[in-house]
């Protein structure tokens, strides 16, 4: 017996139907995840084996008591002013010229009772175990901030680009192999001329 | 003249539909592809703080996630209100983070096992105290890349 005509359509009517089921399943149980934050490192738990000798004018010290008052370098401090201030300290460039910490790129003040070199400055951050979460991130964002600051001024004027913008591009999983390559020489430049030294004492009892 | 007027069907012609499934099936697919499935739910209220400076965390296989704040309304009659840290399906005791981060470390394939990042989602309104707790345990097993996961914001409305 010869088939008559085109075989018979598939009803797809009710295809919409399907994917709408689908579709609205997928739109409850979405997230769109927040996975960005503040990268830190903890110290090692070990102490180092040389009792290394730091000069009191090298540490930048950051108090914050449980009220979220801060005080800096023992001066009653305002939030909004704590990442000029740790600029200052970072980029002072203390060390007379000639002498082998010298720092060539330094836009600072040059004061010989501040940090010599931004490679020897360490900010100390202490704070106090009734201290409410949100100010430490407050105080952590200010002061990587300023690291920040200072290595976009650095790339600046090295590689007319943003430190904080190619350390995105180099973490990202996505970018090809060569041009990570490539930029993992210069953010490390750049992460050398301001080395990120933010010490974190364990916290005051009192 | 008369010529134009003169066609004039009674019912209005119908929508097409025709597309409305290849529209319906792109949205799906965009859906499809950006959700991802939570694996444990989450029993502390969880405000996270802002932050400017922030890092993306790239390749989720990566990252451990602690997650510390008051319990829930359902919880807090068992649990009481002060700040708790949740590992994975449960409440658990500061001295727990440790074997926590162990057991989690020893499931990852070897290669990756020095390269996790542990992921605090701290409430806002925790204390210190017990993340400085959360950090020593996580010194103790050496675990020393964290992130404090925040959201993308003005920093200083933090302390408003």
């Amino acid at each position: 017996m010869p088939r008559r005509g085109a075989p018979p359509e598939v009803n797809a009517g009710s295809m919409a139907d399907i994917a709408f089921l689908l579709l609205i399943f997928f739109l409850v149980t979405t997230t769109i995840e927040t996975d960005s934050g503040l990268d830190r490192m903890l110290p090692p738990i070990e102490p180092p084996d040389e009792n290394v000798v730091i000069k009191q004018k090298n540490i930048f010290t950051v108090n914050i008591n449980k009220n979220g008052q801060l005080l800096v370098e023992e001066e009653l401090t305002d939030l909004r002013n704590l990442r000029e201030k740790a600029m200052a300290f970072l980029d002072n460039g203390g060390a007379p010229s000639g002498s082998p910490e010298y720092c060539s790129y330094c836009k600072g003040k040059r004061n010989p009772d501040s940090s010599d070199n931004p490679t020897k400055a360490i900010i100390s951050l202490k704070n106090d175990r009734e201290t409410k979460y949100a100010t430490y991130i407050t105080v952590q964002n200010e002061l990587v901030g300023a690291y920040n600051e200072l290595r976009n001024r650095e790339a600046q004027r090295l590689f007319g680009r943003d430190f904080t913008d190619m350390e995105a591009e180099y973490l990202n999983p996505e970018t090809p192999e060569e041009v990570r390559e490539e930029l993992k020489d210069k953010v490390q430049r750049v992460q050398d001329l301001f080395p990120q030294k933010l010490s974190e004492a364990e916290t005051a009892t009192n | 003249m008369a010529k134009f007027n003169k066609k004039k069907s009674a019912d209005t012609p119908g929508v097409n539909t025709a597309s409305l499934p290849d529209i319906v099936f792109m949205l799906l697919f965009f859906f499809m592809t950006v959700t991802t499935m939570k694996d444990s739910s989450i029993m502390v209220e969880n405000t996270l703080p802002n932050a400017t400076e922030t890092k993306k965390l790239e390749k989720k296989d990566r990252v451990l996630y602690i997650y510390v704040g008051k319990p829930t309304k359902e919880f807090q009659k068992t649990y009481g209100t002060e700040p708790k840290i949740q590992l994975n399906d449960k409440f658990a005791d500061v001295s727990e983070v440790g074997d926590f981060i162990l057991q989690e470390r020893a499931k990852k394939p070897q290669e990756l096992q020095n390269v996790l990042t542990t992921a605090l989602k701290v409430d806002s309104d925790a204390n210190m105290g017990l993340i400085s707790d959360i950090k020593q345990e996580l010194r103790k097993v050496n675990a020393l890349k964290v992130n404090y996961t925040t959201f993308e914001g003005d920093a200083f409305s933090n302390i408003e």
